[in-house]
């Protein structure tokens, strides 16, 4: 018969406590963060004519147009930087982390009928959009590497924090989805709010421009936001046109940590009124 | 194993109850709502904040343990409970008192298809859904073949899921799920779909995983499933546990002939969109004495004929609308069923678009004394059900009380299901 039914016991009770984070269920059941993240990718250009070229398309011709109004008309400055590499560098990663955090914080509404059927860490739901969108990213590096080849830039030895860089956009872009995708599961107000948000966030952002446009004795608030520290370090470490600057990347990762660690607690102790709620 | 091990309960539920809030909140809340609620009446959102909010109790102090290899029914009507408690034995809401133990994984299939995605293939979709349901990719990859053919869709498996006709969706999605094997099983309804083929093919499986030791938890509307698989039953009324022992039999008449005032209902009314179709939409279904009075008490008078009526709107001809009514005794045996077309088809009415009422004779002098309960069935014929008698058909009672026959000898019940009154011819043979 089952030889397995005695080690595997399930208590199943009003309340549990917050840091019951139960690791060995997520563990369990981690193919399935892997099949969500995967479903992602393989839905997101199903019956399109441009199929995953989109990926590219849509920075690319960001790129354009900023480079024609900020770079052209506006003369931004970009840290000596060509204008168009300096923006594409930062809308790589800005397209990868608000098209995370947009689906993200979608996500757990979008997927009403599985909250309501079936039982899984319904943490996986926020966090598989943030996957699935590295593939985009890489994808939309080409055109970078193309223009690194064609502006002559090499990357220094600093490219080796790209990885770590990149991991602390996804902790970013997952952790304020953890806290807006549980609101939206009793405040649906989430779901107007986000693009204005997300645009808000972009401006406030050095995507476009450089942190040195600020005069120095206000710089300190656009730290407050850790995309600043996020964005610099991922500039400067794949272009190496400048240092990276460990005490912004620092605060940054602080940041970061604290939304994502309260983000995953916060999902935790909602989680089990979603059903009823959604 | 040792024995002693088994005896313990595999699942066990105590004082288990769940409360959920109702009234003016049905919805999602917003916050702007709340915010312009509190500058509009102040005094009285304030009060809305400190009035507890109307509740009611989907389960109350449900008390139940289950052994291993056990196939329980759960069996109620609608809004008992049953549903909820499923939900909360799979874990996807929470209790609001007591608690659940549970020995084993537990594998749960409240709905065909959770999780099918119309633009994934046929292949992607099992491993998508298999995960959902808890299934690891090595597993599926062996039971890849065996869920393919079960399913019958070989040919299909690259075409995307939106191409299929419903039914071979649904087919996809049960073999899926039928190919699930953890220690606990707990489903809700599934063998509502499918044509009467798959459904045997169901069942046949069912009873399978039961005969495997597996533990099963098992809602259904379906009195014959419920009697032929579970080796007990359990019956809900109203959030409470009232019935429960491994006379399944018993228990199941129990819930049918349930002598509860509202259950004795001898018309129906669609309170809106139930079965809802493209072809006919029912409305009502009533019974009726030789004059044409609707029976509301429910009590026929075996001397004369009384008529079932079903009344509702054509929304497109087609000529496989078969309407018709199952009559079961109350022991829950199924006396016939009888369709407006079981004649010629040239005697068949014309339908077209509107209102129409299709009415059935109940014969005078053919039934015995007792209660009766009769379906409303309607469907496409040999296509889809969409009243199906003993599945999700609206029930209606009525009690067959005197007038059996006209003779002396005969006046009260008789051994026997039927008690009809049939011609004799004596003649005196030399």
């Amino acid at each position: 018969m089952t030889e397995h039914s005695t080690d595997y016991e399930l208590v199943i009770r009003p309340k549990y406590g917050l840091l019951d984070l139960n690791w060995q269920e997520l563990k369990e059941y981690r193919e399935l963060l892997f099949f969500l993240a995967l479903r992602e990718i393989k839905i997101r250009y199903k019956q399109t004519m441009m199929g995953a070229s989109w990926a590219l398309l849509q920075p690319f011709f960001t790129m354009i147009i900023f480079t024609l109004i900020f770079g052209r008309l506006a003369k931004m400055p970009s840290d000596g930087v060509p204008y168009p590499i300096f923006s594409y560098s930062g809308l790589l990663l800005w397209t990868y982390f608000s098209n995370a955090l947009s689906q993200s914080s979608n996500s757990l509404v979008e997927n009403a009928p599985l909250l309501s059927k079936v039982y899984m860490p319904r943490i996986f739901i926020p966090t598989a959009p943030c996957l699935s969108g590295f593939l985009d990213y890489i994808i939309a590096m080409s055109i970078l590497a193309v223009m690194m080849v064609y502006y002559r830039f090499v990357p220094g030895i600093s490219i080796l924090l790209l990885p770590l860089i990149v991991l602390l956009t996804f902790m970013l872009a997952s952790g304020v989805g953890y806290w807006l995708s549980s609101i939206c599961v009793k405040y649906r107000d989430v779901k107007f709010v986000l693009p204005f948000f997300v645009q808000l966030l972009m401006f406030v952002s050095p995507v476009i421009y450089p942190v040195s446009i600020i005069s120095g004795k206000l710089q300190w608030l656009l730290y407050l936001n850790p995309l600043t520290g996020l964005m610099n370090a991922h500039r400067a470490c794949l272009l190496g046109h400048s240092p990276v600057d460990f005490i912004g990347l620092s605060i940054s990762a602080l940041i970061t940590i604290v939304i994502f660690l309260s983000g995953i607690l916060y999902l935790r102790s909602t989680e089990k009124y979603f059903a009823d709620l959604i | 194993m040792s024995s002693l091990k088994r005896e313990e309960p595999i699942i066990s539920v105590k004082h288990l109850s769940k409360e959920y809030n109702i009234g003016i909140d049905k919805t999602y809340k917003t916050l702007s709502g709340t915010f312009t609620s509190a500058i509009k009446h102040p005094l009285k959102t304030l009060k809305d904040s400190r009035k507890p909010c109307s509740t009611f109790w989907a389960l109350k102090d449900v008390n139940f343990d289950v052994k291993s290899g056990e196939v329980v029914g759960i069996i109620g009507r609608n809004g008992a409970g049953k549903s909820t408690l499923l939900k909360v034995l799979s874990r996807i809401t929470f209790p609001t008192e007591g608690e659940i133990k549970m020995l084993g994984r537990v594998g749960s299939l409240l709905e065909v298809g959770t999780g099918f995605h119309p633009e994934l293939s046929g292949r992607e979709n099992i491993y998508f859904n298999g995960a959902i349901l808890g299934m690891k990719k090595r597993e599926i990859d062996d039971k890849f073949d065996e869920i393919v053919k079960f399913s019958g869709v070989e040919k299909f498996l690259d075409t995307p899921v939106k191409r299929y006709s419903s039914g071979m969706q649904v087919r996809l999605a049960f073999s899926v799920a039928a190919n699930l094997d953890p220690e606990i099983l707990v489903i809700d309804e599934v063998l509502a779909v499918g044509d009467a083929a798959f459904q045997k093919k169901c069942l046949g499986k069912m009873k399978a995983v039961s005969e495997d030791g597996r533990t099963v938890l098992f809602v259904s509307h379906n009195m014959n499933a419920v009697e032929n698989l579970c080796t007990r039953a359990i019956m809900l009324n109203s959030g409470k546990l009232t019935s429960d022992g491994y006379d399944t039999r018993e228990i199941i008449n129990k819930y049918l002939t349930s002598n509860d005032q509202e259950n004795k209902n001898c018309t129906w009314i669609n309170k809106g969109n139930e079965y809802l179709n493209a072809w006919f939409a029912p409305e009502k279904a009533y019974l009726t004495d030789e004059l044409g009075n609707t029976i509301d008490n429910g009590q026929f008078h075996n001397k004369v004929n009384h008529y079932f009526n079903l009344y509702g709107t054509i929304k497109e001809i087609d000529p496989a609308l078969q309407v018709g009514y199952a009559l079961y005794d109350e022991n829950n045996n199924l006396l016939y069923w009888t369709n407006f077309n079981d004649t010629t088809e040239e005697e068949w009415p014309q339908l077209s678009k509107g209102k129409f009422c299709f009415t059935g004779l109940i014969p005078k002098r053919f039934l015995n004394e007792g209660l009766y309960r009769i379906e409303p069935m309607v469907s496409m014929y040999f296509r889809e059900w969409i009243i199906q008698p003993g599945v999700n058909a609206p029930i209606l009672y009525f009690e067959v009380k005197g007038g059996l026959s006209d003779s002396p000898y005969w006046l009260a019940r008789r051994p026997g299901i039927l008690a009809p009154l049939l011609k004799w011819s004596v003649e005196k043979v030399d």
